[in-house]
């Protein structure tokens, strides 16, 4: 099974670096880029384990380790069936 | 007394903290390998600046979880005193033991430059040795130092009198251009709420001597060393 997650930082928290990715389409002239939000993607290969124990631990990884609840989020799906 | 300096991979002020310590404080002083479960019965805890672990996934993040840190956090947990210095501070802040977390810099700059900050708190551990209002010269050099916490966090930590040391100019006055990293409430040293963990961005290690251009950081080792003795 392959799990996709996405960390973000959280809606309340200023991101200079999606700021700096806007600021730059606008002066390449893609004026209708209304904001960037940067992000990180984890792909995750998981074997032996049900769909159900899945859905248990990713949130708790994800909680833990690969977002720091305090600045950023995060969202998570199943990409590939095992 | 003993004072005991944790190494990571990527640490690299370990050895320049260790050397602070024992050739210009005259302390025992013992390097404490990740790795180990062992605190070497030292009094003192320091987490040294650097990039522990390249700084992968967050600046700090991997180091909270080796096998020592649970160490470090029970030894901070009964009253120990711990020292987190640069990454140390954002180690301190990924294990929880302090409350937020560290942002890029606002201007998206590695930051490495001496910098004034102000005491605001001299009733800690780590600062009696100073007066209120004190103005410290001590270099940074981080790129992940613009402290961020919730509206709920920052009344609470401002409540409880947190805040050692603010950014300041080198008269005292806080404002914009002073708080080069853009940091909440102009932040660069938090204690916690029992007052035995601090975390500052600025290297008091690299601010001992008069040779290094400033001689502001040893209040903090001879505030620690004083209350100890």
């Amino acid at each position: 099974m392959k799990v996709r997650i996405l960390v973000s930082l959280k809606d309340s928290v200023l991101d200079p670096q999606g700021q700096t990715v806007k600021n730059t389409l606008h002066t390449l002239g893609y004026n209708s880029i209304k904001d960037v939000r940067q992000g990180k993607v984890f792909e995750l290969e998981l074997e032996g384990i049900s769909k159900k124990e899945a859905e248990k631990i990713i949130p708790e990884i994800s909680d833990k380790v690969l977002a720091n609840p305090v600045i950023e989020k995060f969202s998570w799906q199943i990409i590939e069936k095992g | 007394m003993k004072f005991g300096v944790v190494v990571f991979p990527g640490s690299n002020c370990d050895y320049d903290t260790y050397y602070a310590l024992k050739n210009i404080f005259k302390q025992k002083t013992a390097f404490l390998w990740h790795k180990e479960h062992d605190l070497k019965n030292v009094d003192c805890v320091i987490l040294p600046g650097g990039f522990s672990y390249g700084d992968y996934l967050r600046s700090g993040s991997i180091a909270a979880f080796s096998p020592l840190m649970q160490e470090v956090k029970e030894f901070a947990l009964c009253g120990g005193l711990v020292l987190g210095i640069c990454n140390g501070f954002q180690i301190l802040l990924e294990l929880g033991l302090l409350p937020g977390a560290m942002l890029r810099n606002e201007k998206l700059k590695f930051l490495c430059q001496f910098v004034h900050i102000r005491v605001e708190n001299n009733k800690t551990p780590f600062s009696h040795q100073s007066k209120k209002g004190q103005i410290l010269k001590i270099p940074i050099a981080h790129f992940d130092g613009n402290y961020f916490a919730s509206p709920e966090t920052i009344l609470e930590i401002k409540k409880n009198s947190q805040i050692v040391f603010r950014y300041s100019d080198a008269k005292g006055q806080l404002n914009e251009e002073a708080n080069v990293n853009g940091s909440a409430e102009s932040i660069a040293g938090l204690i916690n709420k029992a007052g035995n963990v601090l975390g500052m961005m600025p290297h008091p290690e690299r601010a001992s001597e008069v040779l290094l251009g400033s001689e502001d950081g040893r209040i903090i080792f001879e505030s620690i060393i004083a209350k100890l003795s």
